[in-house]
């Protein structure tokens, strides 16, 4: 027992601040301030593996190191869609995956968010959409914020969510008082090629 | 292997390890598995091609490995009303691959075990992905398959199915467990839910594209399978790669196992009800990822390896400081160990937990890390030479209880060894070009990339077509080997254990759909 004090105390905290959220992620603007507000004091998150590579979730996981802390910022992640309030979704996502995708997203009350990681999550990625995916997150459930990066840097991923529970709307309109709008269609690129523009480490 | 004495005639295959190709009718396959097995070899993978555009129906590979090197036995099936013979009767675990073969390609065998694998009714039955004239129809919905689990009867026997969706942060997969009040009678996995088509997406890449591809088939072991690749694209092409390239490799895919065991270390001592190890692991797998975006410009260290080379360069300060971070490292891991080693309550959940002895080991051909903890002594780092590795003296982890505590001492040793060889290779670094331009890419030539990632063996199979094209490329993940294990590890345990077995092999799901 000394030992593991010791460590503690020599560790010390390794929390880092919060970055600030980004407005540039968001696709579409569902929620009303006030909910929002609430959500954003504590916000519970169920994680959905779609089809991902696994790179995504390593960077997920990565959140709730010390220096991250994602728990520390009343944020955390729950067993159950029934209790949580945000979907995080990564991977094209595979026709395997699409049902359970769709009864996630069901057993999940309202309101909630989504929020689709990486560029697999948003477009389909790599993988594109072929006869065992049907590309991005938004091709099956309604997406609100995006986060490109392959995968994406854990500071990515916390300006995500803070940008989906932000009661700062996005700087330009729509403001989130508004009322509900409609989702923007997701950009699907067949990708023939691969896109080899990606951003490395989803600098953002 | 030496196949002569079955009159079977062999030809050496393009890889960085020794290899022979040996094309086999159907019953020298089933003898020479049968001779491979007496003598100790093992089932690395099997697979199947279309060759009908070339008059040459289909093509059945069986991949087998031995100390000599790797033979990969090629029997044409004339077309598709053939069948071949069950070879699960000698490698159990062939059952997996056997199945996998006829979803994608449709190739029988003739097993009894008729189930499909990796179809899950995403697309019709009578269609296979891998047939060269395969016709993907927008209107395929995806629809729900009426999977046959084993069933067990008796008193007291209940079912608790779980999955895909998971409760933590992790791949989806389906788990059937079979218990009487806590205990698990029998297990049964249902995987194939993350198949992305990634075999069939490779067909439509260039092939000196396709390592960004290969660096995706699972993320965790992006540099072993980018390197995989490349080494099966060399070889095709017998090009050799500048010495500095390869120890930059080397240093990429040690830092790669650092960063997948301590991230494990953390976890397992998070599901044995530690949590402190969660937080100081996670906090130091967290540094190693930190100095790789610095150095390297990535975290996960994606897209570093390309045929011919690597991406970057790294710089004198670059390499004092992994230097540096290598010394730190080692001394914290070593404080932790031994808080992790003088924990009772760790150590009672730890100790004779999913355990695997090494007699099914060998039988259901363990492999990777786990194989080392269960007394499987293999290694390529070090069973066979390639550079850099031929120079660094790798010391192999041995354990032999089999158990989650064997599983987690293992690691504790491999990233101690890894600090070591990283700094080796950082005191040496040979002065050369980084990356050489690739050669013309000979046609229809096959070739393979086998390398020892952090959690077992990645091979790549790679045939080239017309243009620079891909025709064919095979991944294959050491999860294929070690999945069925998993089945037997938890036998016996209770279920609450289950997690924290599973995650002591740590398994990757996409790695095995593809
Ligand atoms: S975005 Fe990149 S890391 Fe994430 S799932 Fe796709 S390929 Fe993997």
């Amino acid at each position: 027992m000394w030992y593991v004090l010791k460590q503690i105390a020599k560790t010390g905290i390794k929390t880092e601040r919060l970055p600030e959220p980004a407005a540039e992620m968001v696709v579409a603007a569902r929620l009303h301030e006030d909910i929002l507000r609430t959500l954003g004091r504590a916000l519970t998150i169920r994680q959905v593996d779609a089809g991902s590579c696994n790179g995504c979730e390593l960077e997920i996981h990565a959140l709730g190191n010390p220096y991250y802390n994602i728990e520390g910022a009343g944020i955390k992640f729950v067993a159950s869609p029934r209790h949580a309030d945000m979907l995080l979704v990564t991977g094209p996502v595979s026709k395997h995956m699409a049902i359970a995708l769709r009864r996630t997203y069901d057993a999940t009350p309202d309101p909630k968010l989504v929020v689709a990681v990486g560029d697999c999550g948003c477009t389909g990625g790599i993988f594109g959409e072929s006869y065992a995916t049907l590309g991005g997150v938004g091709s099956v459930i309604p997406v609100d914020v995006a986060v490109p990066g392959c995968p994406p840097s854990p500071t990515a991923l916390l300006q995500g969510i803070l940008a989906a529970i932000s009661t700062a709307a996005p700087r330009s309109e729509p403001s989130l008082s508004s009322s509900a709008q409609p989702l923007p269609e997701t950009p699907i690129e067949r990708t023939h090629r691969i896109p080899l523009e990606t951003p490395r480490d989803g600098t953002i | 292997m030496n196949v002569s004495p079955l009159g079977i005639a062999a030809a050496t295959l393009p890889s960085p390890i020794p290899a022979q190709r040996c094309p086999v009718s159907s019953g020298q396959l089933l003898t020479a598995c049968r001779l491979a097995w007496e003598q100790g070899g093992q089932l690395v993978a099997l697979w199947a091609s279309d060759d009908r555009d070339r008059d040459r129906g289909f093509c059945l590979r069986v991949l087998l490995r031995d100390s000599d090197g790797l033979t990969l036995l090629e029997h044409t099936l004339p077309d598709e009303g053939a069948r071949y013979p069950d070879l699960s009767l000698i490698f159990p675990v062939a059952n997996r691959m056997q199945r996998a073969a006829f979803d994608l390609v449709g190739v029988q065998c003739d097993a009894e075990d008729q189930r499909p694998w990796t179809w899950q009714a995403a697309w019709p039955i009578d269609c296979f992905p891998l047939r060269r004239d395969f016709e993907p129809s927008p209107k395929w919905e995806a629809g729900e398959e009426d999977y046959a689990f084993v069933k067990v009867a008796g008193d007291g026997v209940h079912e608790i199915p779980v999955g895909p969706v998971h409760a933590g942060i992790i791949e989806p997969g389906h788990f059937r467990f079979q218990v009487v009040g806590e205990k698990v009678l029998r297990l049964e996995q249902r995987l194939g839910y993350v198949h992305k088509g990634i075999e069939k997406r490779f067909e439509t890449l260039n092939i000196e594209d396709g390592y960004r591809l290969a660096g995706r088939v699972s993320g965790d072991s992006t540099v072993a399978y980018a390197w995989a690749y490349a080494q099966a694209l060399e070889s095709i092409s017998s090009l050799d790669v500048p010495a500095r390239a390869s120890w930059l490799r080397a240093l990429c895919l040690e830092r790669e196992r650092i960063a997948n065991h301590l991230g494990d270390l953390g976890y397992l001592g998070n599901d044995g009800g530690f949590a402190f190890g969660l937080a100081q692991f996670s906090r130091l797998k967290e540094q190693v990822l930190r100095l790789n975006r610095d150095v390297f410009g990535h975290r996960l260290l994606m897209d570093m390896v390309i045929p011919g080379g690597v991406a970057h360069d790294i710089e004198a300060a670059a390499v004092a400081a992994m230097r540096r971070q290598c010394f730190e490292l080692r001394h914290e891991v070593r404080i932790l160990r031994d808080i992790y080693d003088e924990h009772a309550g760790l150590q009672d959940r730890f100790r004779s937990c999913g355990q695997v002895s090494p007699e099914l080991a060998t039988k259901l051909a363990l492999t990777g890390l786990a194989g080392r903890a269960s007394g499987i002594a293999h290694d390529l780092r070090c069973d066979f030479f390639c550079p850099p590795y031929d120079t660094l003296g790798v010391r192999k982890a041995a354990q032999s209880d089999g158990d989650v505590a064997a599983r987690v001492a293992v690691r504790f040793d491999e990233v101690l060894e890894s600090l070591r060889l990283i700094e080796t290779l950082a005191e040496a670094m040979p002065e050369s070009e980084i990356i050489v331009p690739l050669p013309e890419v000979p046609t229809y030539a096959v070739g393979l990339g086998y390398v020892e990632g952090w959690r077992g063996p990645v091979l790549i199979a790679l045939e080239s077509g017309p243009g620079a094209s891909i025709r064919r490329c095979h991944p294959h993940d050491p999860s294929w080997l070690n999945w069925p294990v998993l089945e037997h590890a938890v036998i016996g345990n209770i279920v609450p254990d289950f997690p924290l077995i599973n995650k002591s092999f740590n398994l990757s799901y996409s790695g095995h759909d593809l």
